[in-house]
Order: structure tokens, then sequence, then C-alpha cells
């Protein structure tokens, strides 16, 4: 009895940090409609920063109290310089630029709080009056916990009086439900948006610095606690803070009770209850429905062309272009080449579900890693050959988006997003976590080709016939009737429907078409590599597809070939130097910025934007 | 007051309004006439810079608002009411009109919230409804009432008459004529030749993003074949 009251408390003093976080990135969502990956690096800050000011205030209780609020003010004005800088340029973007701007800032705060701090974890400091433990029922506790037990709901108490009880609040909340209508109304919303990113930001960050007595601070809080938080939001409701304090309770005590039935699984758990209201109640348990969903202008498609001459013959020569690279270059470049044409066929499955079907995956690593293990799996513990590793990769991603799939399709927006990212999270944890099988943290080592194909140029020759092949059938897919399907759903739903088209199954078989198509990729790369890590699982991989998408620009057939080739040059290039992810995230940040259309899609802009000119000149 | 002059909007590439002047006097009532889909909608959001229009200009006391943020143009003093209403459902009517609320003009006497349930009686019984809890009447004069709070000086209103009960039609006319004895000029967009000769002393119609008449109400009745030709009576 004690010891099951004590788990409770322990379930809702994680919950109060967690609720935190979750908040803030659900204030902020719910205003401006940014999914914004970089509050798991505020609330990162937060407690590195509350670390420092410890440090430098004088020990005492007011030195411990006084640096949390620092640090969560210090946070607040951080996401507030954010918001002005960068993110209120993109308000009017898709989905997929917000996000992946946002990581662009995770890339360059990870490398900021590594030159500040350094890459060792650091043990903070413990609360001072509250470093013992009181018994209650028996059971040790924390006082630490119960102090975090009241400093949730005092918080969820004064956020909610905030949002109710104050001008500010309720012009929040008229910009959470209509932001044109808002700004109709003489609500200046660049002002608002800016002082909701400083309170969600100073949540994050309170919750961080909040953490310093029970977590060792390090440089990977950021993408644990996101992928949390996340779930908190959604099972809670976007844009709902009671909402937010209901899930983070759940999925607190989830964790708290997990632990002790299925200790293998706990992470796995948080994202089948996810899962499972989405699709029961897609607006989450405290959510509401959208009544005006003012969809971010769609980025405007160049009508789809079928190759004329010339463009087969472009096409042609590059192949044969590509084919005759190994005679000129060595080893290195061929590996790299190799990752190129794996990259292309990644990013042309993802750019099929999100250009072609409508669809955002923020996980579609899931399918790659599937595809890769699925190879792995085979030939670790049934001994088969490579061509059995081959076969079994799409297989398994397939089925696994087969399974996914069917929940995903039944979403649509951000909830969509947020469900693939969720089914991603759960390979992921599998993976991580099911060490028997997979071999956990340590991958699965010698998955190597037969000896005809150890060689790299041979190896080469393998990939660029997998990878152009499965290019090319993407493409004609796209242009059989099958792709016009799915085009008219993600533009005219309603119309599709009318014509007595099953929209759904369409989109279902769609999501398990690109996923066999990045298992392939996966399984030509576990091949190039020897072995498999759930890395290629995890969020930061599916971010690197949507950067390559975005590279390559969303609308365009071509465009993913482009955006995998720059971004795995880019990432080889900059990999040798120190801080390179500020640098690549400096680079996201300047394309989604100055070239939103992706590179292709940016210069296919510009021609548009010249023939636009002309025939409204000409009207005139 | 308000003088467009020569705009062309477009949404994406398709040419919505061709060329649209229009102009409204201090104090006087003006209906924007047409047919579904004419252009009346887009000329309001352009007027607002919800649209902002590719070509021409909108001034507002000589003063050029084109290419302001919408916001700024309502605190010009533009007051706007879209034809969905687009009430805050998940907020009360107290809190609605709340988030209207815009500091008073010089000159002009404050709308406050009680002025308001002068207006608008039925409203004050719902006050601490949510929004969602309205009929489509009520949600109509809680949105006027609403830009009411902003003391607009001129009012954009579209389609004030469609979608509700023919008693809160004649309360919308009373209303209109009410806000313009008390000096408010007043932009309206209306299908319905019959609600506009009511209240509107001047009226432009619209066909396929095109003026094709301009004139008092009386000279459109005067020409039964241009009204014949652009509306649907
Ligand atoms: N958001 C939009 N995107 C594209 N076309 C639109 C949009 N809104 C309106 N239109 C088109 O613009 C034209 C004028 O519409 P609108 O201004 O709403 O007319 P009205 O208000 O007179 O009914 C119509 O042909 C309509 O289909
Ligand atoms: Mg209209």
């Amino acid at each position: 009895m004690g010891f099951y009251f004590a788990q409770f408390l322990t379930g809702l003093a994680s919950a109060s940090a967690l609720f935190l976080v979750a908040s803030g990135l659900s204030i902020i969502f719910g205003v401006t409609r940014i999914v914004n990956f970089a509050h798991g690096s505020l609330y990162m800050v937060g407690a590195y920063l509350a670390y420092s000011v410890v440090n430098w205030l004088p020990h005492g209780v007011f030195g411990f109290w006084a640096a949390v609020v620092i640090a969560a003010l210090a946070v607040g004005v951080l996401g507030a310089v954010v918001e002005f800088v960068l993110l209120r340029h993109l308000y009017r973007s898709p989905e997929l630029f917000q996000l992946v701007a946002t990581f662009g800032v995770v890339l360059v705060i990870q490398d900021a709080a590594l030159a500040i701090w350094g890459p060792e974890d650091i043990v903070g400091p413990r609360a001072p009056g509250l470093d013992s433990v009181v018994r209650i029922f028996g059971e040790p506790i924390p006082e630490y916990d119960l102090a975090l037990i009241v400093i949730g709901p005092t918080v969820l108490l004064a956020v909610w009086l905030v949002l109710n009880r104050t001008r500010w609040g309720t012009l929040v909340l008229a910009a959470t439900q209509d932001r044109e209508m808002a700004a109709a109304l003489g609500i200046n919303q660049t002002l608002l948006f800016t002082s909701v990113f400083f309170l969600g930001a100073f949540l994050a960050g309170l919750g961080g610095a909040l953490q310093i007595p029970r977590e060792t601070i390090s440089l990977l809080m950021d993408l644990n606690v996101i992928a949390e938080a996340f779930v908190v939001v959604v099972i809670g409701g976007m844009g709902s803070v009671p909402g937010a304090f209901l899930a983070a309770a759940i999925i607190g005590e989830l964790n708290a009770f997990g632990v002790l039935v299925f200790p293998q699984v706990t992470i796995v758990l948080a994202f089948l209850v996810m899962a499972v209201v989405l699709v029961l109640r897609p607006q989450g348990l405290l959510g509401r429905p959208e009544i005006h969903a003012h969809a971010p202008a769609h980025v405007r498609e160049a009508p789809l062309q079928p190759f004329g001459h010339r463009q087969r013959l472009a096409v042609a020569t590059v192949i044969v272009l590509l084919a005759a690279l190994p005679m000129v270059a060595g080893d290195f470049t061929l590996v790299l080449a190799t990752d190129i044409l794996v990259f292309a066929v990644f990013a042309a499955s993802l750019q099929f579900i999100m250009g072609t079907g409508g669809m955002v995956s923020f996980g579609h690593a899931a399918y790659f890693g599937l595809g890769a293990y699925g190879a792995a799996l085979v030939v670790k513990h049934l001994g088969g050959g490579m061509v059995s590793g081959l076969v079994a990769a799409p297989l398994a991603a397939g089925l696994g988006a087969l399974l996914f799939g069917w929940f995903c399709v039944r979403l649509s927006g951000v909830y969509l997003a947020m469900l693939t990212l969720a089914a991603a999270q759960i390979v992921w944890a599998t993976a991580f976590q099911w060490q028997e099988v997979t071999g956990g943290d340590d991958g699965i080592l010698g998955v190597w080709p037969p000896g005809w194909l150890a060689d790299r140029t041979a190896y080469y020759y393998l990939a660029l016939v997998v990878c152009c092949g499965a290019i090319l059938a993407l493409r004609r897919i796209v242009y059989a009737p099958f792709g016009y399907v799915l085009r008219g759903g993600r533009d005219a739903p309603l119309r599709m429907a009318a014509i007595g088209i099953d929209l759904r199954r369409h989109q279902w078989f769609a999501f398990v078409i690109a996923g066999v198509f990045a298992g392939i990729a996966g399984g030509i790369y576990v091949y190039s590599k020897g072995s498999v890590f759930p890395d290629e699982l995890a969020i930061p991989r599916s971010v690197n597809g949507l950067i390559m998408v975005l590279f390559g620009g969303i609308q365009t057939i071509l465009g993913p070939i482009v955006g995998a080739l720059t971004f795995t040059v880019l990432e080889d290039q900059l990999s040798r130097l120190e801080y390179w992810r500020a640098i690549l995230g400096a680079v996201i940040l300047f394309v989604v910025l100055i070239a939103p259309q992706g590179i292709v899609g940016g210069l296919a802009r510009l021609a548009d934007a010249v023939t636009d000119r002309s025939m409204r000149e000409a009207e005139r | 007051m308000l003088e467009v002059n020569g705009i062309n909007a477009y949404y994406g590439r398709a040419h919505i309004l061709h060329d649209v002047s229009l102009g409204v006097g201090g104090g006087e009532v003006v209906a924007l006439l047409g047919r579904n889909g004419s252009g009346k909608t887009t000329t309001l959001k352009t007027i607002m810079q919800i649209v902002p229009p590719e070509t021409g200009s909108v001034h507002f006391d000589g003063e050029a608002i084109t290419s302001l943020a919408t916001y700024k143009v309502c605190r010009k003093g533009i007051g706007y009411v879209p034809e969905d209403r687009r009430i805050f459902s998940n907020l009360s009517v107290a809190k609605n009109l709340e988030a209207g609320r815009l500091p008073a003009r010089a000159g002009l006497a404050e709308w406050t919230e009680d002025k308001l349930f002068k207006l608008f009686p039925n409203l004050r019984e719902r006050r601490g409804n949510l929004g969602h809890q309205l009929s489509g009447g009520e949600q109509q004069m809680l949105s006027i009432a609403r830009t009411l709070m902003g003391n607009p000086k001129l009012l954009l209103l579209d389609e004030p008459s469609e979608g509700i009960a023919p008693v809160i039609v004649e309360q919308m006319v009373r209303t209109i004529a009410e806000l313009k004895t008390q000096g408010l000029s007043i932009l309206l967009s209306e299908q319905n030749l019959h609600f506009a000769r009511l209240v509107a002393d001047r009226a432009y119609i619209l066909e396929t993003g095109s003026i094709k008449f301009a004139g008092t109400l009386q000279e459109l009745e005067s020409r039964p074949e241009v009204r014949d030709a652009f509306l649907a009576v």
C-alpha cells in the first residue's frame, strides 16, 4: 500500500515537470499553430542556466529559488527572441517549414550549450531546505518531490487565471481560435505572439530549472523531453492548458506504474495511449475541434508534366554519368555517392507521402529503420543472405506502414504528423529496449553483402540500379491514376468523396507505398554500412528526411534527389568541423527564410514570378 | 471618407477584382450589391487588407491604408463584420466584446458594453453564455456589437441580412438606421435588394469583380434592366 502510494507521488512529481514543458508548448501551438521542436531545447537551457545561476548566487534557500526564477525568465526572453527573429516570418508557411526551422534552432542551441557548458553531464545542486525525505506510510518520499507536486497545480492555476481573468488572456484565446478575425478587430498579433512565446518559453525554462535537483543535466535533455511533451500536448488537446495538466498526470502515473509492470516498454506505453486517444478523440481529451480551420496557404504546385524528350535525355545522361562515376572516383566518394542514392530514395518516398499524398509525416525514419532492421534481423537470426535481407527490408517497412497507416490516415494536418512521430518513437523505443532481439543500443553488426559485392564499386552499382529503379517506379505511381486520386484527395477531399472514391483507403495504400520505398532505402543502407543502430529510427533521422525534402522543394519530383544530394554532401563536409550542428542549423534557417520553396522550387518560383508578371502586364 | 481606387485583387492566379473603384462619404450608408461570387466579400477584405490588392489604392480619411497590416486598418477606424460572423465560440459574450474593445476616438462617443446592450437587448441576458450557445441572429448581433467596441468611424458589414430570421432582419434595419443617426458611415454588401432599399443611400453593383452600376437607389429603381441583369431578384 505504502509503496504504491509512494509510486503514485513519484508519478505526480514527474508529471509536474512534464506539465510545465507541455503547457508552454500547448499555449504556443494554440495561438501560433507552430509545432515548436525547439521547446525541449528551451527546457534544457532552463536547466543549464539555473545550474549556473545557483552557483553564482549565494548558497541558500533564497539563492536556489531566485536562480530558478531568473533562469525561467531568461529562457522566456530567449523564446521571445527566437520568435522575433525567426518564427514570426513563418506563420503563414506550411507545417513542414515551421518544424524544420524550429529543428534548426534545436541544432544551434545544442552547439551553443556544448560550447558554454561542455559535453560532460552535470549533477545539479539539491534544493536547500528540501534535501531530505519524509516518511509517508513508512515509505521515504523526497521533500523536493512534494514541492513539485504543489508547484504543478499552482502554476496551472496561475496560467489559468492569466488566460481567463486578464484582457491579455482574452486576446490570446481569441487569437487561438481565429487569427484573421482577431486582426480585423485591431488586435496586434505580432506583439501578442511574441508575448505568448515569452510565456511558453518561460514555462519550459521553469520546468527545466526545477528539474536540476532530480535529474542530471545533459545535452540529451532537449530531444528526450520533446517527444514526451508532444505526447502530453496531443493527449490533452492542443492549446488546452488544463488538458496538458491532465495528460501530464496520466503519463506521469503511467510511467511510475508501468515501470513496475512492463519495465521494458514504458516509452511505448505513452505513445500507445496517445495513438488510442488520437483515434478515438482526435482533438485530445480537453481540446476543442477546430471550427475555423484556417489552413496556411497551400504551396502552389507546379503543374505535373510527364517527361518530354528533352527530360528523358537529361535523365538518361544523369544515369550514364552516375554509372561512369566509379571510373573517376575513389572509394571514399563512392561511399558518399551510395549514401546519396539511398537518401534520395528515402527523401523521394517522404516527398511522395507529403507532396502527392498531402500527409505530413514527422516520423518517416520508422520505415527507413524498419527496412534496415528487417534486413539485419534476417541475417542475424535467420541466417539469411543478402537477397532475403533485401526482400525483408521493404516487407518489414511495408508491414509497419500498414499497421501505423491504418491509424494515421484517420487524422489530418498536425495531428496526423504527431501520430506519425509517435509511431516512429514506438518503433525506436522497441529497437532501443528489446535488447535480446535488436541488440538495443549496441545495434546489430556484421550485416555485410556477399563477397562478390563487397567491393565498393560493385556495391555502388547495386545501389545505383536499385535506387534509380525505385525512384522511377515512384514517379510512375505519381503519374498513374492512383497518383491523380491522391492529389485530388489532397486538394479537394469532399469532391473525391462525392464521386464515390474511398479516399482513406487510397491514402492508406499510399502510406504503405511510401513505407515500402523507405524500407528499400533502409535495406540498401544497412548493407553499405554493415550495421544498424536505433539512431536510424530516431527523430533526427526523420527530420533529416524533412530537411532533404525541404531543400529540394516539396512539390517537385526532382526535388528530393537534389535535396538528398545537397544535404548529404553538406553534412559530410560540415561534420568535420567542431560546431557543425550550429552551422547546419544556420544553413537550414537560411534556406527556410530565403528560399522557402526549396532549391528546385525556388528556381521554379523565380521563373514563375517572371511569367506571372508578364502575364498580368499583358492583360492590362 | 473611404476612397477605393482601381483595385485589382487575386487569389493565387485567379484574378478576382478588376479595377474596382468606390467611395463612401461621411455619415453615408452605401450598399455593395451583387450575386453570389461576384466579389463583394473580396472587396471588403481588400479594404481591410486581409487580401491586399495587387494594384490600386485604398484611402481612408485622405490617408493611404493600402499595404497596412489589417490590425492597423482597424485601428484607423474601419470596423469589419464578416459574413460568417466569426464569433469566438468558446468565449463568453462579454469576452467577445472585450476582444473587440479599442480606445475611444477623439470627438466620438465611446461604445460601452451597456450602450451595446441597449442597442441589442437580446445580448444582455446572454452576457455569460459562450459564443456557440447563441442563435444565428444573436451571433450576428454579437459580431456587430463586438466590432462596434472598437469605436469605428466606418463599418463594413458583409451580408448582414443573410441567414437570419425575418424579425431579426427588421431589427437589423432599425439598428443600421440608428447607427447612421449616430454619425457612423456604413458600407454593406448585399444580395438582397429589398434590404438595401430599406437602409442604403447609394449602391454599387458588382458582377464578376467589376463595378457595373453606381448611383442612388432611386436611380437603380428607374433602371430595371440593370437590376435584372446583375441581381437575382
Ligand atoms: N479563398 C479563396 N480562394 C480562391 N478563390 C476564392 C476565395 N474566396 C473567394 N474566391 C472566389 O472569388 C470570387 C469572389 O468571391 P466573393 O468575394 O466571396 O464573392 P461574394 O462575396 O460576392 O459572394 C468567387 O469566384 C470565389 O469563388
Ligand atoms: Mg460574400
